[in-house]
């Protein structure tokens, strides 16, 4: 198994969630986040005073995933989340050990 | 007509004037939910820690100063005065003593023109507020507000306002609405306060943005539906001059406005939902002392010149250091004191029905008795609100311990907070009743006592 993590802009959530729909995700985890990368978040000017904001709002998601398809699965989220702009995000994967569903106590691949 | 106050006071044989009545009742409610509007306008540009206090920090003063003032402050303010000196006034009407429903202020009962100068008063205690923003604890406020409105708001009320108060009655200086006692003072004592208490934690390093600008703006509505009433109603009368100062607050808030934007697209790049507040709110400002002696053109100028000046001098902070939060003095005092002086050119007879300004060939007499005025209450309400400030620091200390600072005031000083922050906060999960004095109460997470509730 693996855990596909995607930090994303907001406004591409809806996109990215068709997209893994498509590919057969059947389940997956949205956090609101904050954070900058390399576009370092923007100014605001209040009575003149200005402030940078290094925190930018993104989004973050989080599936579950058997080996197998985690390539696709990560695929699907990078053309969905994709403007070719700075600030899209990024998604990474890292193997996880056990996973359990609460309801019936299946364990591994099963509880995907 | 020099002063409405002054002409009404004097004016015999005294009848009351149901339509001049009227007016001054509803005057009145304008302005006393100024103060409300100035919680919001000041909560909205706190963050989100310290908004209650900021509210509170106001309401409060509604209530302070209202009994102050009806026990004491209005007869040093208003009753006859004291040695004929100009100071202050004597102590005949304590407690509104001697002041009966029929009694008469001009044309209106003496009990309404109480009333109405009584939100004068609270504004202008409220106002102070902002210099001090996010760091007073606040049973030194109340403190402050109580010994502020007899030490520093009553006598300058007199000297400007009352009939023989010694700006009105010998310096002959024109301020109509309160650009010295409102404004000017206001101001002032916010800048002795900021210095007293020193800046925030973190001020100039951090962004302190204002949390919530839709409040601000509601705010900023409220100011101006109320300051209807504070400029006309300041006529004391149903009649032209309150029309004229109501068109003429109108006009200055607008190009008080159009002049902060302006500013803001030109030097930062955008026109900002806090300039287009804070700029109208310098307008009318600058046009409350003036409101009652320029015509269309002066409103419209002393307005846009507020509007351009304020957008500058909130910055002056940053560059001296003094943490004035919510510009107090950017706002209030810089518009204040460039209304109150531009009178000195702008005023025409056909408004005062005496003085003109530099422009209409006054000379430079009205001019200078203006800026006399204004030098005197600000460097008395400076000077007095400090001396105070000080005292109540050494005395019970006026700073709110830092953990309480960064930690916001709301909790530390009221135990509430104004915002539920996301689901993990709401409902039954942010807590359960505690039940003072119950022996059996269980512990803070009890399902049981969660199930017994009905319903939320």
């Amino acid at each position: 198994m693996k855990l596909i993590t995607a930090v994303i802009k907001p406004f591409k959530l809806d996109e990215v969630k068709t997209a893994l729909n498509e590919v057969g995700v059947r389940g997956l985890t949205v956090t609101e986040a904050s954070g900058y990368g390399r576009q370092r978040g923007h100014t605001e000017v209040y009575r003149g005073a200005e402030y940078r904001i290094d925190l930018v709002p993104k989004v973050r998601i989080e599936v579950l995933v058997e080996d197998a398809e985690a390539d696709s699965v990560m695929d699907a989220i990078v053309k969905a989340a994709r403007t070719g702009k700075v600030g899209d995000g990024k998604v990474w994967s890292v193997p996880v050990e056990t996973a359990v569903r609460v309801r019936t106590g299946e364990q591994g691949p099963d509880a995907v | 007509m020099v002063n409405p106050h002054a002409a009404l006071l004097a004016a015999s044989p005294p009848a009351l004037d149901a339509g001049d009545t009227a007016w001054l009742l509803v005057a009145t409610a304008l302005v006393l939910l100024m103060t409300p509007g100035l919680a919001l306008f000041y909560g909205g540009m706190v963050r989100t820690k310290s908004v209650l206090n900021m509210l509170m920090m106001s309401f409060v003063s509604i209530a302070l100063v209202t009994v102050v003032w009806l026990l004491v402050g209005y007869t040093l303010a208003f009753g006859r005065d004291a040695g004929g000196v100009g100071l202050i006034g004597d102590l005949e009407h304590l407690g509104m003593a001697g002041i009966t429903p029929t009694s008469l202020t001009g044309s209106v009962p003496t009990l309404l023109y109480a009333t109405f100068q009584l939100t004068f008063a609270i504004i202008t205690a409220a106002l102070i507020s902002g210099a001090v923003a996010d760091r007073a604890r606040f049973a030194a406020w109340v403190v402050f507000v109580l010994v502020w409105t007899l030490v520093v708001y009553v006598p300058v009320a007199h000297w400007v306002f009352a009939p023989g108060g010694w700006i009105n009655s010998q310096l002959h200086a024109l301020d109509f609405a309160g650009g010295t006692v409102v404004e000017v003072n206001s101001g002032a004592s916010g800048l002795a306060l900021a210095l007293v208490l020193g800046p925030r934690l973190g001020f100039r390093r951090e962004a302190m943005r204002p949390h919530n600008l839709p409040l601000v703006l509601l705010g900023a509505g409220l100011l101006w539906f109320g300051w209807f009433g504070f400029n006309a109603g300041s006529a004391l009368g149903a009649n032209g001059l309150a029309a004229a100062a109501l068109l003429n607050t109108q006009a200055a808030a607008c190009t008080g406005l159009l002049g902060w934007l302006l500013t803001e697209k030109l030097r930062d790049g955008h026109a900002t939902t806090l300039g287009a507040a804070s700029g109208a709110v310098a307008g009318m400002v600058a046009i409350t002392p003036s409101c009652g002696s320029v015509d269309l053109p002066g409103a419209l100028v002393i307005g846009l010149v507020a509007g351009v000046l304020c957008s500058y001098a909130v910055s002056w902070k940053f560059r001296f250091g003094y943490d004035d939060s919510l510009d107090v003095v950017g706002v209030h005092l810089v518009a204040g004191v460039a209304g109150t002086v531009l009178i000195g050119v702008f005023a025409t007879s056909v408004m005062t029905g005496g003085a003109d300004g530099l422009l209409h060939g006054g000379g430079l007499d009205q001019l200078w008795r203006q800026a006399v005025a204004v030098l005197a209450t600000g460097a008395y309400a400076f000077g007095a609100s400090y001396g105070i400030g000080k005292l109540i620091d050494r005395l019970i200390g006026f700073r709110a311990p830092a953990e309480h600072e960064l930690s916001g005031l709301d909790l530390a000083e009221h135990a509430e907070t104004a915002y539920d922050h996301g689901v993990i906060h709401q409902g039954a999960l942010a807590g359960s009743p505690v039940h003072r004095g119950d022996a059996n109460r269980t512990g803070p997470h009890s399902s049981d006592l969660s199930r017994e509730i009905p319903s939320q």
